[in-house]
């Protein structure tokens, strides 16, 4: 199962990024070392939940390509649960979540399967029709606008959205990519969760300008330009392994995803402002919940693979 | 038994709790160590019991109490044998009959337990506080020397409310409190607890459930 090979690009790739862990950590080890009040505490906290992270991932990327499905599934099962533990609700709203909670099954089944046609219009369509009647037979019509709403918007966020990263896995490799769905898969993270940290570190060290300080007052200017440029440089860099990408399109690429990632946080920060919270949870120690980890990758899954479907497949 | 009991709650509740519905635990550094203890929790649904025991280590599982109501918890052989044994009740007598209900539960901090109490008495309605019932204080003002900690629950009365069998999953958020000692007369005792359940509640900020 694990046939770990170095001219594989995929696992090439994953040897990389235990790397910049390991890079990352000694730094953060350094200047643990040095600091007495313990104000790095929350970063290391971040790096060692990245170590887990990365260990999941990796392992759910090396295995077979169903266990990759299975892990996106599982994130989008954590994400949707997270996200109805920290909106108002009611408490006839119960069976309805039940039946949401089904719809990811059934959408992984679709992306397993790979029937694009359902995959692409079961939430949107025939959930979005169904829910909203499930609702009805329950007979609470007070607040059942904004059940149907957050209900519905929940779903496209968690589960039809994230469902696109597993999708990746679907597209063949070609002569120019040989890495397939897989490479990018990891070409996406690897962008996605890269921005975050880049946009991160770029702001924390030169941010002064911020951009939309009522909704998120710690991301500036320097940031997101810093994390777009860095983001495009490592597009560009790995597109040749990963992707079928050449340089314009690994560039275009790199940029959307970063743009795309910054309007994915925000997105999340307005409703997190909105119900009066800092974290939707604590399940990752420095980070935490799985919602604050995958806020950009709401959009930019989705934005990604119809991309690459449009340009390559 | 007490080997049974740990595989069930480290090796079957515990995964499921955590894998199911996700345990949020605020000041783990406050849970009692050692007994004799008691913990007083707020009442939501039957899986209460079950995320109290879990939080505990392997080695400590067999030293928690729950004290259960009897009829309920020992209503035929099977259930009785699971609820003693498994899930490790204390059979309270709610309804007279025996001339001191809390009996038992003496025996158990004599013995060194932990015990897990719901001063609520039943589940009520999901994630509406219950007036507090005075057993606890009777306990504190018999035993002054025994530590109380306040433990409160929100979300397990969304994910498995009285009257419903059907699980919908929603985090867990756990938050334990300071611990409390005797305060010299039951009324006092109650309205501390009363306050602390209210402050961890705040804390946690639930989402209301209209």
């Amino acid at each position: 199962m694990f046939n770990f090979t170095l001219s594989n690009p995929v696992h090439a790739c994953i040897a990389g990024i235990f790397g910049v862990l390991i890079l990352a950590s000694a730094i953060v080890f350094c200047m643990h070392k040095g600091d007495k009040e313990g104000k790095h505490k929350e970063l290391t906290a971040r790096v060692k939940s990245w170590w887990f992270m990365i260990a999941i991932f990796s392992t759910a990327m090396l295995t077979t390509p169903m266990v990759s499905i299975y892990f996106f599934a599982f994130l989008s099962f954590l994400a949707f649960k997270e996200y109805i533990s920290v909106i108002p609700l009611r408490r006839a709203d119960r069976r309805l979540l039940f039946w949401a909670y089904l719809t990811i099954p059934v959408q992984y089944f679709f992306v397993a399967d790979n029937w694009y046609g359902m995959f692409i219009v079961f939430i949107p369509v025939w959930v979005f029709f169904l829910m909203p009647f499930r609702l009805i037979l329950a007979q609470q019509m007070e607040g059942f606008l904004s059940s149907v709403a957050t209900i519905s918007w929940g779903l496209m966020i968690t589960v039809f959205a994230v469902s696109h990263a597993a999708m990746l896995m679907q597209f063949p490799a070609l002569a120019e990519s040989p890495a397939g769905g897989a490479g990018l898969v990891l070409f996406l993270m690897v962008l996605n969760q890269g921005n975050d940290v880049a946009q991160y570190v770029w702001g924390k060290f030169l941010g002064k300008h911020k951009i939309l300080p009522l909704v998120s007052p710690k991301k500036t200017w320097e940031g997101f330009l810093g994390g777009m440029v860095t983001t495009a440089l490592i597009a560009v860099v790995l597109a040749p392994f990963l992707t079928p990408f050449n340089m314009g399109f690994a560039l275009l690429a790199g940029v959307g995803i970063a743009a795309a990632g910054f309007i994915g946080d925000v997105t999340f920060s307005a409703l997190k402002r909105d119900i009066g919270i800092k974290d939707t949870g604590a399940l990752i120690p420095g980070h935490g919940g799985i919602l604050d980890r995958i806020d950009s990758l709401s959009l930019t899954a989705p934005l990604f693979f119809h991309f690459v479907r449009y340009f390559y497949y | 038994m007490a080997l049974a009991r740990q595989i069930f709650y480290v090796f079957l509740i515990k995964p499921l709790l955590v894998l199911m519905l996700g345990l949020n635990v605020r000041h783990m550094d406050r849970l009692p160590e050692r007994g004799p203890h008691v913990i007083a929790a707020n009442h939501n649904s039957h899986l209460d019991a079950m995320v109290l025991v879990s939080l505990f280590r392997w080695s400590d599982i067999p030293k928690i109490k729950l004290a259960a109501a009897k009829d309920y918890f020992c209503r035929n052989a099977f259930m009785t044998w699971f609820s003693l044994n498994i899930l490790g009740i204390i059979p309270i007598e709610r309804h007279g009959g025996a001339d001191n209900p809390l009996a038992p539960v003496f025996q158990a901090l004599d013995k060194g337990h932990i015990v897990v109490i719901f001063p609520e008495g039943s589940r009520g309605e999901p994630e509406q506080r219950q007036p507090l019932k005075y057993g606890v204080a009777k306990l504190l003002e018999a035993m002054p020397e025994i530590g109380l900690t306040p433990v409160f629950m929100h979300g397990l009365g969304k994910s498995l409310p009285r009257g419903e069998a059907l699980l919908v999953p929603f985090v867990c958020e756990i938050n334990i409190g300071e611990m409390l000692r005797w305060a010299g007369d039951r009324k006092r005792l109650i309205t501390k607890l009363d306050e602390s359940f209210s402050s961890l509640d705040q804390e946690i900020a639930p989402k209301p459930w209209n």
